[in-house]
């Protein structure tokens, strides 16, 4: 048994026990990385040395029979958009490309202290815009499962790392479908937590009102040991909220007798590929065969709620990136003329086309004149959306959904066409409109072999509803393990 | 022709809060440069802002005392612009729903009240300080200031003269001082204001076009600016020319004011509410719990002077006009000293000392009681005046117990009545012709041997004593 296989609270359980030593598990996870790293691409950085380094201490700890935290020795890695102290943290931008953070984010802290051991940074798109990981400076990451089609993004590093077994566990970000969208790629399981669960105090910001971290995973169990770990109040955070959190692993009963599930129609139409379709309505069957009651249903204003989503988090990104001017840290143009000349160069160098566009647009929405039609409009939309949503959350516990329109495709395939690709993110920005936690988990695969993921929505801070619906209807599917 | 000035000023102050708006540093000024930031002040990516209460607390109580209406659900915004002092290239500031509206204060001029309109007071972030290397053609930051807290109270456009914008900024500036919201120290930069001037013909009443001066850093400047100002649109208007909205930076040292930009060129700062920062919510208690830690304001404390202790409404107005002087006057009354006594001292000699000096009233060195007891020594008899201003500069120099300082200096008076008097007997038989002169009625006689009585005591003498026991004898002789 090769033990970078294993999923994490197996290998947790078994450095406690005392079967396998941090080491050991660390060291099978760079072997992995050795072994298919040139194919898949995920990480930016390995931090190889300081993994086995850091396991050693843990080990060592271990043996004394010290206190080393809940998830002591269990190998991870992180979107590089989620501050490292002294360890580079680029966002997969030129701008960053020599950025070293003076402080560590909330969740570097909080998994630094359950014991855990970082390998790594992980690839995205640059500064979480994009839906491929085809907008990095630095690499195209691939899909373990097709290494000619894109991990989805933008967390596709995340993804893909965890789906080709190069780490037991991940952390991505989600602001419109960056968890969900790559999980669904990856076939791995993405969740994407309640607005204020877990604090974004040291993720790079992208759309500081839609930003949430959340786990990147090989099973639901996984997840859910995760979030215990990084859910929680942040006094660093103000938009954190003080709230108590169950132990979501202990949530995971399995039983979803009565469970009520909500079929928006809007998400089963044209445009949404029937492989896709047809996979969704089976998972459905089969949380109805464990006593799960589903019906059909509507959320007539869900799709407003994509323009509004690319107007919001345009015009709060425009504002966010305008600290990165060349003056304090990161990328500076070599020439400049003067100080305006060295704004516009440093940024005109150090973004990808995609930023640009985003930048562009939110400066547009939120200009004088302007603001009423695009930004304020958007947030009215964002109320009516929200409204949609707690309406629907009155009869059902949860709402099924795909989780993209497609199944991983061809890298280089949209790139041309930006407005193709803000389209593919149809099933999985109303959810960050609304604030909702949402899972994503593989439930089949198409004809060649790509994974299909199913998305559950919940109520606010209702994740352990949609763990545990996960959880259940992860038993009932057969997974394919990819073959790289 | 005639014009009326029409002026309204924007006040920026610094918060005495003990930390900054957003992080947990310091409050403090100076430092060696970036030595008094952190990740969250110098807008590292990823950082966050929190709110720090006591700046809202400070806000409030601002409010209140200017008869500010409280915003019970406000929020803050971000204010987009590049510059290399600020760090994250937006402000936090709050533009629609600031958190006081509508006051207004009270000021004197020539003995009447007006009144003027407080549009509004909001909370904000300061920004750091560019300094400029001419020898090495360099720009360098200093993020020390980030996120300090400020208040900007912009004012109606009520005031009609420099002379009422200096009066309401120095009222405005002893109200900030005794609410304890600043410490309004304006060599600091802690209270710093933008002037906007218009001009419309006497009697005319839509608002003539208006200009903004920046770069105004004390209130003889706000004065000389806003003086400039009126001049500079009043030769454009009788020469039939239009005046163009702009702002302009005012130079102190050449005394006038160059245009920075135009309307056309007015910035856009794309206003938005700050998504990383919750609505500030002040419930009705909030406010009365600050209303309850408002001090006695200047105004009160002038009556009191006046009623109480009988001082003159000018000496009660220089008093009460910076709060720290008048502390100290209330606290050396208490100590025990004629309160006409103590305001003598208080707006003379040692406002003097101050103002040679360059300090505030907080820098006085020695304790209310310290001065108090000097006073009682002056009215025991144990010193004179001159002896006392003696004692007084020592007290500046080094703050003792003034008893010991007089001992030290040798200070003490004398009041011996037989050692004066073999003084004055002396210096007669010295000086028969004065004798003769006195008696002849030349009062410059009697002056003249006062004078030498006290050169002999080496100014120790009472003189007092020394006129009487002189009169007399004379008439013996």
């Amino acid at each position: 048994m090769d033990l970078y296989t294993l999923t994490a609270h197996e290998i947790r359980d078994m450095i406690k026990e005392k079967k396998i030593s941090s080491k050991e598990a660390t060291q099978a996870a760079i072997n992995r990385i050795n072994q298919v790293e040139d194919k898949v691409e995920s990480y930016v950085t390995v931090l190889a040395d300081e993994a086995v380094a850091q396991a050693e201490a843990v080990d060592a700890k271990i043996a004394k029979g010290e206190d080393v935290g809940a998830l002591a020795g269990v190998p991870m890695a992180l979107k590089d958009n989620m501050c490292t102290k002294n360890v580079l943290t680029t966002c997969s931008s030129k701008m960053l490309y020599n950025f070293k953070p003076p402080y560590d984010a909330t969740v570097t802290e909080k998994l630094k202290n359950a014991g855990t051991v970082l390998l790594g940074k992980l690839n995205m798109d640059e500064f979480a815009m994009g839906s491929s990981t085809e907008n990095s400076y630095f690499k195209k990451t691939k899909n373990p499962y097709d290494i000619t089609k894109v991990p989805g993004g933008s967390s596709g590093g995340s993804a893909a790392c965890v789906s080709a077994d190069e780490a037991y566990f991940t952390l991505g970000s989600d602001t419109g479908g960056s968890i969900r969208q790559p999980a669904s790629f990856c076939g791995c399981v993405g969740l994407k937590p309640t607005y204020g669960s877990v604090s974004r105090y040291g993720l790079i910001a992208f759309a500081s009102s839609l930003d949430q971290i959340g786990p990147m995973t090989k099973d639901v169990k996984d997840c859910a040991m995760v979030l215990n770990h990084i859910a929680g109040y942040d006094a660093k955070d103000s938009t954190s909220v003080n709230i108590e959190h169950p132990d979501f692993e202990k949530a995971l009963t399995g039983d979803i007798k009565g469970l009520k599930i909500g079929m928006p129609k809007e998400y089963f139409g044209a445009g949404i590929d029937s492989e896709i379709t047809t996979a969704i309505i089976k998972a459905v069957e089969n949380m109805k065969a464990l006593g799960a009651e589903a019906a059909d249903m509507s959320l007539p204003l869900n799709e407003y709620a994509l323009p509004a989503y690319y107007m919001i988090s345009s015009a709060e990104a425009s504002s966010n990136l305008a600290r990165f001017d060349g003056v304090k840290y990161g990328y500076r143009a070599e020439k400049f003329s003067d100080l305006l000349d060295l704004y516009c160069q440093t940024r005109s160098e150090g973004f990808g086309a995609e930023v640009k566009r985003r930048i562009m647009i939110g400066t547009y929405a939120l200009s004088s004149g302007y603001y009423d039609a695009y930004y304020k409009k958007a947030q009215q939309v964002r109320t009516m959306v929200m409204n949609d949503f707690n309406k629907a959350f009155e009869t059902y516990d949860v709402l099924v959904t795909p989780t993209s329109p497609t199944t991983a495709f061809g890298i280089g395939e949209k790139t041309s066409d930006p407005l193709k690709m803000y389209m593919g993110d149809i099933c999985t920005v109303s959810v960050n409109i609304g604030g909702l936690p949402a899972i994503v988990i593989p439930c089949g695969y198409d004809k060649a072999g790509l994974p299909i993921g199913i998305q559950i929505i919940g109520k606010p801070f209702g994740e352990a509803t949609v763990l545990n619906a996960a959880y259940a209807l992860e038993k009932t599917i057969t997974k394919v393990r990819p073959n790289l | 022709m005639n014009y009326e000035t029409v002026i309204g000023l924007e006040v920026h102050a610094e918060l005495s809060t003990k930390t900054k708006i957003f992080c947990s540093c310091k409050n403090e000024f100076g430092g060696e440069p970036n030595t008094r930031c952190c990740p969250v002040c110098t807008g590292m990516p990823g950082t966050l802002p929190v709110l720090n209460k006591a700046v809202v607390d400070y806000a409030i109580k601002a409010g209140l005392a200017t008869n500010c209406s409280i915003t019970k659900y406000g929020k803050q915004d971000r204010k987009n612009y590049f510059y290399p002092d600020l760090p994250k290239a937006y402000q936090i500031s709050q533009f629609d729903l600031p958190l006081c509206q509508n006051g207004y204060i009270d000021i004197n001029v020539d003995g009447e009240t007006r009144r003027i309109g407080i549009t509004r007071i909001h909370i904000e972030e300061d920004a750091g300080k560019l300094i400029h290397d001419d020898y090495s053609n360099e720009s360098m930051a200093d993020y020390n200031r980030c996120g300090v807290p400020l208040i900007e109270i912009v004012s109606e456009p009520d005031l009609r003269s420099p002379e009422e914008a200096r009066v309401y900024l120095e009222t405005l500036k002893s109200i900030l001082e005794y609410t304890e919201v600043s410490d309004c120290k304006m060599q600091e930069g802690s209270l710093r204001c933008d002037v906007n001037v218009s001009l419309r013909p006497v009697g005319q009443k839509e608002f003539g076009t208006r200009c903004e001066m920046k770069n105004v850093n004390s209130f003889r400047a706000a004065v000389r600016a806003m003086e400039y100002e009126q001049k500079r649109q009043a030769e454009i208007l009788d020469n039939g020319g239009v005046i163009v909205q702009e702002t302009r930076r005012w130079d102190d040292v050449r005394g006038e004011s160059i245009p920075m930009r135009s309307k056309e060129d007015a910035q856009d700062y794309r206003y938005f509410p700050e998504p990383d920062l919750v609505p500030i919510v002040v419930s009705d208690e909030w406010v009365e719990e600050i209303k309850g830690t408002i001090p006695e304001m200047p105004e009160q404390r002038k009556a009191r002077y006046i009623g109480e202790y009988g001082l003159p409404e000018y000496d009660a107005f220089i008093l009460t006009s910076s709060k720290k002087m008048a502390d100290f006057f209330d606290a050396t009354v208490s100590e025990g000293a004629k309160p006409k006594t103590a305001s003598n001292w208080l707006m003379g000699d040692i406002s003097k000392i101050l103002n040679d000096k360059e300090l505030e009233p907080a820098d006085i060195p020695f304790t209310p009681a310290q001065l108090a007891k000097m006073i009682a020594l002056i009215d025991k008899g144990t010193i004179s005046n001159s002896a006392a201003k003696k004692v007084l500069d020592a007290m500046f120099a080094e703050p003792a117990d003034p008893e010991a300082l007089v001992e030290k200096l040798g200070l003490a008076q004398v009041s011996d009545e037989g050692a004066i008097l073999q003084m004055v007997n002396d210096v007669l038989a010295q000086n028969p012709q004065s004798i003769v002169d006195y008696k002849a009625g030349k009062d410059r006689a009697m002056g003249f041997l006062v004078g030498q009585v006290m050169r002999v005591s080496k100014g120790k003498a009472n003189p007092q004593m020394i006129n009487k026991l002189l009169k007399e004898a004379l008439d013996k002789a």
